[in-house]
């Protein structure tokens, strides 16, 4: 286990915050000092727009912001860092897809391919792409664990089919999708197929190599990473984002600007037009190198380990239902659960934080999900580097107290 | 202060005013899609009186026990009086304080309400 004693000394959160169990990570990560301080540095010692100055504090701004997108790249193992375009965050990024290669690829003859899974943000901008051109929408279902039914993936894969819409890790159930294998079996049927991979709740939580996975496109955000909100990132295959028209028009996406045309700047300057979070790129730097230096592999491990131990403990408990897989092998470390009393999840909620234990309830922007597991709600407990094995034992204290209260 | 007073429990555990109406003057449904409550709504107006409402429900113990009760508040008031009932005066009915995210699950019922008394 990871030595969460030292990681919670990185947080000023826990000192400001008495008592407090933080349990809703998959919806927000906390900051380390070091992210605050990056974010912090650059206000008080550098805060110079990006590109434009000649002078001292505008190049120091403007190469630590490139810095980060060269971090960001061996974070990822992308190519290059050509490849990495700085965004708000993982909805942003599916939009831009969506709005740009989405509109000239995706016509009333295509399919897309999308799974029971997703989260809003990798769904609607595809329900509404449809709408408006008469695509067709497929979707993969789950079984009964909450597992992609792998079965499907080939027969619904057609000819037509031009793109497959796919989270890495489930928000709500914890899924990990095998998509090495997914995109590899996708491909083998149809390889002029284009993967989007919402990778939102994967990069923060396990090793990711977006070359090995064999996708075209991969988003993320950095609130969820120990970043700074409002900076995420949208990968893409070089030859995909050089072909692609850019989303949005105006400074800083430029090269050359005439009267009556416009010659647009390089990749990856072409998709960010206006001027970008620049401290919120820097402190998302800093989260990957806190990240780096803690170790993936590491990070991972204890939340497997977290994962098993409020399995055991919750199951003992035997007034909840647990959603999602068993084998720790397929799932992160989000626990996802009701009560068997048919306390209504917002209760739930309300109760833990009246303990000062954070978890959420509701469908989690899986709506679809919800309505396929037939439930209008659920509790949502989500695990990270910080937590411990005596934030399980609070929640399940704290789970025992609502069934005495209701 | 915790949310779960008595009075609220009693409201949730014992609802006034559940079930439906036989023949209501009108009848509405609403719902909070971000926690799944719902609140189906029936009422009975004579003239300008509330003469009989009922809701049909399902959610948390605050939506449940706001219907309960908004309906034995509005049993017998005319209809610009409820009209004229606001976020405060549900607080005041509820006697707690709720954060922005879960006073919309207090403010379902009088969503209905509203809705059935527009003409
Ligand atoms: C799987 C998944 N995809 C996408 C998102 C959207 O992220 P953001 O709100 O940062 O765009 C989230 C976060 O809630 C998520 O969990």
């Amino acid at each position: 286990m990871l030595n969460t004693t030292t990681i919670k000394k990185d947080f000023p959160i826990f000192r400001n915050q008495q008592d407090f169990v933080y349990l809703d990570s998959a919806a927000m990560s906390l900051k380390p000092r070091s992210v605050i301080d990056a974010v912090e540095a650059y206000y008080e010692q550098y805060s110079a727009n990006v590109f434009r100055g000649i002078y001292k504090i505008s190049e120091k701004a403007t190469k630590i912001y490139e810095q980060t997108r060269e971090k960001v790249a061996v974070f990822i193992n992308a190519k290059s860092e050509k490849e990495v375009i700085f965004l708000r965050n993982s909805t942003e990024a599916i939009n831009l897809v969506a709005y740009t290669w989405g509109r000239t690829h995706i016509d009333k003859k295509s399919e897309i391919v999308t799974t029971i899974l997703e989260h809003h943000s990798n769904f609607v901008p595809w329900q509404q792409l449809i709408i408006e051109n008469g695509a067709v929408l497929k979707i993969i279902n789950i079984d009964e664990s909450g597992k992609l039914i792998l079965d499907q993936v080939g027969q619904i894969i057609t000819k037509k089919t031009k793109l497959l819409a796919i989270t890495y890790v489930s928000n709500a159930l914890g899924t990990i999708n095998p998509l090495r294998e997914i995109i590899k079996e996708v491909k083998r049927k149809n390889s002029d197929i284009i993967v989007l991979v919402d990778g939102a709740q994967a990069v923060p939580h396990i090793k990711v190599d977006v070359q090995d996975l064999g996708c075209d496109f991969f988003v993320f955000s950095g609130q969820k990473m120990l970043g700074p909100t409002g900076a995420g990132v949208l990968w893409g295959r070089e030859e995909l984002l050089e072909e692609m028209s850019p989303f949005l028009f105006g400074g800083e996406m430029i090269k050359e600007v005439y009267l009556d045309r416009t010659v647009f700047a390089d990749l990856p300057h072409k998709f960010e037009a206006g001027t970008p979070h620049i401290a919120g790129v820097i402190g998302l730097g800093a989260a990957i190198d806190y990240l780096t230096q803690i170790g993936m592999d590491q990070i991972r491990l204890h939340e497997k380990k977290l994962y098993s131990y409020a399995q055991e403990k919750l199951r003992k408990l035997d007034t909840v239902v647990l959603y999602g897989p068993n084998s720790q092998e397929e799932r992160s470390g989000v626990i996802l659960f009701t009560m068997k009393s048919a306390v209504h999840p917002h209760d739930v909620a309300q109760i833990l934080d009246e303990l000062n234990i954070c978890v959420r309830s509701g469908h989690h922007c899986t709506m679809p999900l919800h309505e396929r597991l037939d439930l209008s709600s659920t509790i949502r407990a989500s695990l990270y580097l910080y937590n411990t094995m005596d934030d399980i034992d609070k929640l399940v204290k704290g789970l025992q107290r609502v069934d005495e209260v209701l | 202060m915790s949310i779960y007073q008595e009075i609220i429990l009693d409201h949730f555990q014992q609802p006034r005013n559940a079930g439906n109406i036989k023949n209501p003057t009108k009848t509405t449904t609403v719902n909070n899609s971000l926690c799944g409550d719902k609140i189906k709504m029936d009422i009975c107006i004579k003239g300008d009186k509330i003469i009989d409402i009922k809701f049909f429900g399902k959610g948390c113990v605050i939506s449940q026990a706001s219907a309960s009760l908004l309906t034995e508040h509005a049993k017998g008031k005319t209809k610009q009086e409820l009209k004229k009932m606001t976020k405060t005066d549900i607080i005041n009915l509820l006697k707690i304080d709720l954060g922005p995210n879960r006073i919309k699950c207090a403010l379902l019922p009088l969503e209905a309400l509203h809705k059935l008394l527009i003409e």
